[in-house]
């Protein structure tokens, strides 16, 4: 075979990116096809690194809280607070009790949020689009309560090291119960749209799958992890803020709907589980939330003086709505960090997009991409510019191919 | 996948010792407790010899399984070090640590050997590390780019703090920055440019 024909012979090279097929995010995508069939599978996140990391080792403790919560534009609270706590273990600070409440309040308010809002994009991408428009309808009334709570939708600001910046008041607190009940009226709702559905049900169940060992050996975590049966939980095996006064247990897929398979279809199941479970939380906190102060130190230069002669390392673990965030700090009596490392929950999910794309159908690539949730501004952390390139398939001819799929599926 | 019991931090401990002895350089285990009943949550640190890292990790795999968290690094001036960050017994209710395994390689020989063989998803974050520290990861299935764009020049390892870190002409100052010379004038007159001697983000530490 000549080297001319043998370039025309499967599989083909079909390039997807940087814009991101299923999220509004950018990762360049190479996928070796052999027909309709995905066979290899490449892709190469960094197109959002900006070097925070970088710019921390530069600057102050104090400061560094503002610039994590600015490292991912959902996740708000969850990078602020692995590194407070990674900086309170070396400072020693001890966090008021009343803090850990709010800090494990607003976390759970978080998860609401984010998990609202990917099953929107996921109900997006099959093309179901008013159960899109729902889910991000009912998404609203937890960022006006956050907006509430913290005085932002989005980079919270919340928290500071040695406790928070807000408290709760009477009036508040009332408000978030109002809140708490509308979402609980509304899961049976959500479930039975999702679950119920013979669309989703067919474009879900067994495709994406990811194997146990897999998830395992690819050290996925969160939802992902938990869907192919990974008893996991940064809330259950390791206890932080109030969480060791709960009693959380990860939610794996149940039996009624045959357990963990590992599928998309079981990463929805997890996710609307998981909003249930995150009332429930908010709930107990409200109801057993110490009284007392919300700060460990409030005067900044106090705070501050504390956190220049602080020396030692510290690891801030949470479970972050996409799975286990974790910050490593090391600090040497030094107004800033000697070292510090950001990993975010899609950093270690990634992977997992190899096997379970393999074997796919083009179209169904927006929907099992989406089902990890990923987040690549968290993963990524320079911005570069490049010339578009003819030959490759935008976000939105990808979403139209998935969309045609649903609709030859229905026929 | 394997069966060996549940450990203490203390068991954990032991069992790395009598395995590596005078290899084995530190172990220390700091706790934390919060919220009101401040049940602990226990963090392992060993430092060891680096021709012990792969022992040391098949190890912690013969206890039981353990998840990858990263792999951090220092750059402690003559020498970096790598700290493998993992967790173990996750699914034990709150019965999880933290272990974490660092090596120290002087900087005239950079090279740690993968440990993808035996974690596969250590992948991505041995690739980071050989972009960011300028380490040599032997036997890499992948050693390509994996954060920094393409164009990136050769040699410069961002998180170093010698020569071979970010030089003062890649770094642009927001604050740096003048008013684009294609508008009109503003109506209030412009602030006098920032004083001089005031620096962010362009200092080295």
């Amino acid at each position: 075979m000549s080297a001319e024909k043998a370039k025309k012979t499967v599989p083909y090279t079909v390039p997807i990116g940087p814009v991101h097929p299923a999220l509004k995010e950018p990762v360049m995508f190479t996928f070796g096809m052999e027909g309709e069939i995905v066979r290899t599978v490449d892709f190469a996140p960094g197109q959002t690194h900006r070097g925070i990391e970088w710019m921390g080792m530069r600057r102050n403790p104090v400061q560094i809280v503002h610039l994590t919560d600015r490292i991912c534009g959902i996740c708000g609270i969850v990078h602020s607070l692995s590194f407070a706590r990674a900086v309170e273990q070396i400072a020693e600070i001890e966090v008021p009790e009343r803090a850990d409440y709010i800090r494990t309040i607003l976390h759970e308010l978080e998860r609401i949020q984010s998990h609202l809002l990917w099953a929107g994009v996921a109900a997006h991408e099959l093309g179901f689009d008013s159960l899109f428009y729902l889910a991000w309808r009912v998404r609203e009334q937890s960022m006006d309560l956050i907006e509430n709570l913290t005085g932002n939708r989005v980079n919270y600001g919340i928290v500071q090291i040695g406790g928070v910046r807000r408290d709760i008041s009477d009036e508040q607190r009332a408000l978030v119960e109002k809140g708490l009940d509308y979402y609980q009226g509304l899961l049976d709702q959500m479930a039975t749209l999702f679950l119920k559905d013979s669309t989703i049900l067919m474009r879900c169940r067994g495709h994406g799958i990811l194997s146990g060992d897999d998830a395992r050996l690819l050290c996925t975590v969160g939802p992902t992890a938990r869907a192919s049966g990974l008893n996991m939980d940064v809330r259950q095996d390791y206890p932080y803020c109030a969480y060791g006064d709960l009693d959380v247990k990860a939610i794996l897929p149940p039996p009624e709907t045959g357990g963990p398979q590992g599928d998309v279809y079981d990463r929805i199941i997890v996710r609307l589980l998981e909003v249930g479970q995150s009332i429930g939380i908010i709930r107990q906190c409200l109801g057993q939330l110490p009284a007392g102060e919300i700060l460990w130190e409030p005067k900044m230069a106090k705070l501050l003086s504390v956190l220049k002669k602080a020396e030692g390392e510290g690891i801030g673990r949470v479970e972050a709505p996409r799975g286990e965030c974790m910050h490593y700090v090391k600090m040497a009596g030094k107004e800033a960090p000697d070292s510090w490392k950001v990993k975010a929950s899609s950093y270690s999910n990634l992977m997992s997009w190899i096997p379970m794309l393999q074997g796919e159908q083009l179209a169904d690539i927006p929907i099992i991409v989406a089902s990890i949730d990923p987040c690549l501004s968290c993963t990524d952390r320079v911005a570069v510019t490049r010339n578009g390139q003819s030959d490759i398939l935008t976000k939105e001819d990808l979403t139209r191919l998935s969309r045609e799929k649903t609709r030859r599926m229905m026929q | 996948m394997n069966a060996t019991p549940y450990l203490t931090p203390q068991q954990i401990i032991d069992r790395f010792s009598a395995r590596f002895g005078n290899g084995l350089t530190e172990a220390k285990v700091t706790e934390r407790g919060e919220g009101t009943r401040k049940v602990k949550a226990y963090n392992l640190w060993f430092r060891i010899d680096r021709e012990q890292l792969r022992p040391a990790i098949e190890e912690l795999i013969a206890i039981r399984f353990p998840h990858l968290a990263v792999i951090a690094g220092n750059d402690l001036g003559t020498d970096i070090e790598l700290l493998y960050i993992f967790s173990v017994f996750y699914g034990q209710k709150f019965g999880e640590y933290m272990v974490t395994i660092a090596i120290r390689l002087p900087k005239s020989d950079l090279t740690v050997p993968t440990i993808t063989d035996l974690i596969p998803g250590a992948l991505f974050s041995e690739r980071e590390k050989q972009e960011f520290f300028g380490i040599t990861v032997t036997g890499i299935p992948d050693g390509r780019r994996l954060f920094l764009p393409e164009d990136f020049p050769k040699g410069v390892y961002p998180w170093r703090k010698d020569e071979t870190g970010i030089p003062p002409e890649m770094i642009k100052n927001l604050w740096e920055v003048d008013r684009p010379k294609d508008r009109p004038v503003p109506p209030i007159p412009e602030k006098a440019p920032a004083p001089e001697g005031k620096k962010e983000g362009g200092e080295s530490p």
